[in-house]
């Protein structure tokens, strides 16, 4: 690995990104656009807004990114960059750990501006520091973004990875806890999803937002985040081949 | 000649998709020079440049490259490919794109410079290659290669769809980068191309018709125009 090489292509997908200004655009507003309509659906119920939309800032950024790296990423794969690149003294991980940085930036800025909106406009309370809230967003931008490097060496088409969004992340998002108290599940449910990183992510955010720290299982819930998104990379190292039929 | 040759290939067979693409060639090239690899489209040509390149899975056969076999780690930063397709970023600008892989290949920065100039793309260095033409955006790919000042260089159809003028010099780049030393594979299928060889691979349906120099196979099938000496060496092969 070497950083110089990491770093450049760091700069090279934030350069991309910046070409793409509307995408940029969308990144940034539909998130609070989200939660203005949240706030505004639930005008007679502000207590269930209170509960959800305070962990919602912190999983924006996971299906955000999941979304955005995929189709990147696939984009290497079928215009030849990647192949180029593997042909090239590059590492895999350097160009996964750019990728990395890369995001992590876009997601504090997405972060940072999500959370100054919901908690200083919309009036939405959490009890925890909103520092917490912003880095657990961070942490989950980097499980999106390693998932969707992951899947995305399973999509052909960009139609074939914005499918993975509904058949990938929705199921985490119904089970995680955010519509229906985990305890209130069927058994099979539950199991399912304890299998799921988000469920983790959830319930880190939960506990920060309503408890004001990470809760009696933080260790657990925030090992999970970081053990599952560095599996997914080395997962996703194992999709970059050098070598191919 | 005593020197080690840049490219040695024995017995190579590539199966793709099921079917058999390369049967068992064997050849070698000589360092520091132009060799053409000719053939019709769907030959195998590309095939047989990933095997050197070493991104292509091979079913039997060595393939040694600057004395070690063809994709090890070491030649990453010793061989440039470019492929048919441009492989660039088509949202980034040609000096973004070259900047890029200048830092990836640990290139110094007036090499970024030196390349635009080689490809004649001083004009569009600040456009986006999106905004390219297909010739212009192909010379962008070419250009990337050129960064590292690799020891061999694979380059597959470097000049279709170029203009006349720009077709002769790249031509002349190309005589230039071997009176250096850097030894050079260039496809294409267009037979008049191979004037600018010194030495020719003949490839028709997965296997080699001829190694040789232009002269040679002039001399050896009686034909002044290369590719009526091409048609000839296919209708001997029919004939045995």
């Amino acid at each position: 690995m070497s950083a110089r090489v990491t770093v450049a292509t760091a700069l090279r997908v934030l350069t991309q990104l910046r070409r793409d200004p509307r995408t940029i655009a969308l990144l940034l507003a539909v998130p609070p656009f989200l939660l203005t309509l949240l706030k505004g659906a639930f005008h007679q119920d502000p207590e269930t807004f209170q509960h959800v939309g305070g962990p919602l800032v912190g999983l924006f950024p996971f299906t955000t990114m999941f979304v955005v790296t995929s189709i990147t990423m696939l984009r290497e794969r079928t215009t030849g960059t990647l192949e180029r690149l593997m042909s090239l003294p590059l590492a895999k991980l350097d160009l996964l750990f750019g990728y990395g940085i890369a995001f992590a930036v876009v997601a504090v800025v997405q972060a940072v501006l999500t959370s100054a909106y919901a908690f200083g406009l919309l009036g939405l309370d959490v009890v925890g520091p909103t520092a917490a809230v912003v880095a657990l967003a961070v942490g989950n931008a980097l499980l999106g973004m390693s998932l969707g490097l992951f899947v995305s060496a399973f999509a052909r088409t960009e139609f074939q990875a914005v499918q993975f969004m509904p058949a990938i992340v929705f199921p985490q998002l119904l089970l995680c806890g955010l519509f229906v108290a985990r305890d209130q599940m069927v058994g099979v449910l539950q199991i399912i999803s304890d299998t799921m990183p988000l469920t983790y992510a959830f319930e880190a955010l939960e506990s920060v937002t309503t408890e004001g720290t990470l809760g009696s299982r933080g260790a657990l819930d925030v090992t999970v985040i970081v053990g599952a998104t560095l599996l997914l990379l080395a997962l996703g190292a194992l999709t970059l081949r050098r070598r191919t039929p | 000649m005593a020197s080690p040759p840049a490219i040695a290939v024995e017995g190579l067979t590539v199966r793709r998709g099921g079917r058999p693409v390369l049967h068992g060639l064997s050849f070698s090239i000589a360092a520091g020079t132009v060799t053409g690899l000719l053939g019709p489209s769907g030959c195998g040509k590309t095939t047989l440049m990933r095997s050197i390149v070493g991104v292509q899975i091979v079913e039997a056969g060595r393939v040694e490259v600057l004395g070690t076999p063809a994709g090890s780690a070491s030649l990453r930063a010793r061989v440039g490919y470019v492929t048919q397709a441009p492989s660039v970023y088509r949202d980034l600008s040609v000096r973004e794109n070259l900047r890029y892989f200048a830092r990836v290949l640990a290139a110094p920065n007036e090499r970024i410079e030196e390349a635009i100039e080689t490809v004649a793309l001083g004009e569009q260095a600040d456009q986006v290659v999106a905004s390219l033409s297909g010739g212009q955006s192909a010379r962008v790919s070419l250009a990337t290669a050129l960064l590292g000042k690799p020891d061999l260089l694979v380059l597959d159809e470097p000049t279709v769809g170029l203009d006349p003028v720009l077709r002769r010099d790249l031509w002349a780049t190309f005589r230039g980068l071997a009176a250096e030393g850097t030894t050079l594979l260039v496809s294409s299928h267009v037979m008049e191309e191979a004037e600018h060889c010194d030495e020719l691979l003949l490839m028709r349906e997965g296997e080699l018709l001829a190694t040789e120099s232009p002269a040679a196979l002039r001399a050896r099938t009686g034909r002044e125009q290369l590719d009526e000496a091409f048609l000839a060496l296919i209708e001997e092969r029919a004939a045995v």
